[in-house]
Parts: C-alpha cells; sequence; structure tokens
C-alpha cells in the first residue's frame, strides 16, 4: 500500500467519527502560556540551574499540548527522554562546569542588541507568515479515530504489539521508514563514541 | 472561546522559536546556548506534531520522534565538547572561544 492510499484511507476513517475535544481552550491557552513564560525564563536567568528547571518546566508544558494534540506516544517520549535524559545530563553538565565566576559577570555578550534585531526580524518574518497563511490552516482539524490511544500509536510506529490497531501495523518504523530508523541508531551509536571520546582526557 | 486550530499551535511554535533564537544569538553561557536549541527543536516537533495532527496521520509524529533522537545526540556531543573545552581553557563563555578569531 503506497503512503498516499494510506493517508485516504486514514481521512475517509476519520471523517464521520466527530469526537468531542479533549480539554477546553483554556486549558490549551494555560499550557501555552506556561511554555512561553518558562523559555523566557530560560534565557534570561543568570544561573544555568534555574534556566535547567525553567526548560523541563517547558518540555513538559510542551508535553501537555502533545496530549492535547492526540500524540501520547510523543508525549511520552518527550517526558522520558527529553525532561528525563537530556535534562539530567545538563544537569551534570552545570554541576560540573558551574563556576562561581559565571553568577557575577555579565549575562549577555557584547553584540546583544545584533542579535535581538536578527530575532525581532525572525519574530515579524513568522508574523507575517502567520498572518498571511492563515485561511491554509482554518477548519482542517481532522479528528483522528476513536481509541487512538499510545499502545495503538506505537503499534502503528514500530510493529506488531497488539492485534487490534487501526492504524496498520508497522507501517511507519518497520515500513517505509526502517532505513531511516537504521541511520538513527548509527547517529546514536556515533553520538556516544564522540561523546566518551571528547570527555576523556586520554584516549 | 472558539476551537482551538492548527494555527494556535502555530503560534506559540513560533514563540518558542523566537525565544531560541534569541537565547542562542545573545547569552554568552554554552550550556544555556544549547539549553535554547533545545528550545528551538521543541517547536519544531510542536509544529511537527500539529500538522500530524491536522492531516490525520503519524508521519509527523515519526519525524518528531526522530528528532527527539537528533536532540539526544546533539546534547552528548555538545555537552562532551563543552567539558573538553572548560578542561583547557577554564571558561564556558562563548566571547572567549576566539583562538580562530584574527
Amino acid at each position: 500500500m503506497n503512503p498516499a492510499m494510506a493517508m485516504a484511507m486514514t481521512l475517509n476513517a476519520t471523517d464521520n467519527s466527530g469526537m468531542a475535544p479533549v480539554a477546553t481552550p483554556w486549558f490549551f491557552y494555560s499550557l501555552a502560556a506556561l511554555a512561553v513564560i518558562s523559555g523566557v525564563l530560560v534565557i534570561t536567568r543568570r544561573n544555568a540551574v534555574h534556566s535547567a528547571l525553567a526548560l523541563i518546566v517547558t518540555l513538559l508544558s510542551v508535553a501537555g499540548l502533545y496530549l492535547m494534540l492526540y500524540a501520547p506516544f510523543v508525549a511520552g517520549v518527550q517526558i522520558i527522554v527529553y525532561a528525563g535524559g537530556i535534562m539530567v545530563l545538563f544537569l551534570f553538565v552545570i554541576m560540573l562546569v558551574n563556576i562561581d565566576r559565571s553568577s557575577k559577570e555579565r549575562r549577555f555578550n557584547r553584540i546583544w542588541p545584533v542579535g535581538l534585531t536578527a530575532s525581532c526580524a525572525l519574530l515579524a518574518l513568522f508574523v507575517s507568515a502567520i498572518v498571511k497563511g492563515k485561511d491554509l490552516f482554518v477548519d482542517r482539524m481532522i479528528p483522528l479515530p476513536e481509541g487512538s490511544n499510545t499502545q495503538e500509536i506505537a503499534t502503528a510506529l514500530y510493529g506488531e504489539v497488539v492485534k487490534t490497531s487501526q492504524y496498520p501495523k508497522g507501517q511507519y518504523m518497520m515500513g517505509q521508514y526502517t532505513f531511516a530508523f537504521e541511520i538513527a541508531s548509527l547517529l546514536l551509536l556515533v553520538a556516544i563514541l564522540g561523546a566518551v571520546i571528547m570527555t576523556k582526557k586520554k584516549i | 472561546m472558539a476551537e482551538i486550530t492548527t494555527l494556535h499551535y502555530l503560534v506559540v511554535a513560533a514563540a518558542l522559536f523566537v525565544l531560541g533564537v534569541i537565547g542562542v544569538l545573545t547569552r554568552r553561557n554554552v550550556v544555556i546556548i544549547l539549553m535554547s536549541i533545545e528550545l528551538i527543536l521543541n517547536a519544531v516537533n510542536l509544529n511537527l506534531v500539529a500538522f500530524s495532527r491536522m492531516w490525520g496521520n503519524l508521519h509527523g509524529q515519526l519525524f518528531a520522534i526522530f528528532i527527539v533522537v537528533d536532540a539526544a545526540a546533539e546534547a552528548a556531543v555538545g555537552l562532551g565538547i563543552l567539558i573538553a573545552f572548560f578542561r583547557n581553557k577554564e571558561t564556558v563563555n562563548v566571547d572567549e572561544i576566539d583562538l580562530l578569531k584574527w
């Protein structure tokens, strides 16, 4: 089955389900505000540990947004890998390299007005793109099938875990993306070796 | 209150992306710059998952998982480089990493 046919089947299967939203808009707005406010804290705090804690809050709110988008598997990966793995790595490195000196010197580099101007230009670009292109997105939110839970999505992504799945079994990770999956494992191997070699004093 | 559409998620992702870019361009501490890169990758992931939801298939979610893999590899290698650098120069500030500067 080619991907276009599978997509068309998914679209047809989801047209008449009419699933109710999983949470209110207020929930979305509070999660988004939490993510953006703690994102601001990440880039403004003087102490790197405070930045890391604010980044954990951002990651958890983004995981909540994934849940609102019916992506529980990505939300779980986000919490386990990001908040559980990568942030622990960050905190360890902060403990290793954190020197008292960095709490007394200035936070921003000398050319920060240039960086801020460039970022504002990027923001203006995003705003204009969103304002100009917003008709492309209206009323296109397609309801996903009922009962698309974590296990079924994991089954569709990774292969045969349970028998009853509404998604094609293993179509993604073990189907058309098998090569990318293998390359990702190779990437992780190279990253492990690189990190070990980089941090060893003497090879 | 209106229904939440894909556009709402795009706005949140754009805000997170710009915050990450500001962090990368203005901070001095390399650890915080790496954290800002994580913010940027999260914004991209949010976009991908929102579009995956919009089209009703799982391709975007799969791509988001690949980006998480990439972020893990990037964080490991970047922090390894940072530790090796700190051992040599006793600093973690980007504007003091200027050996190649004329």
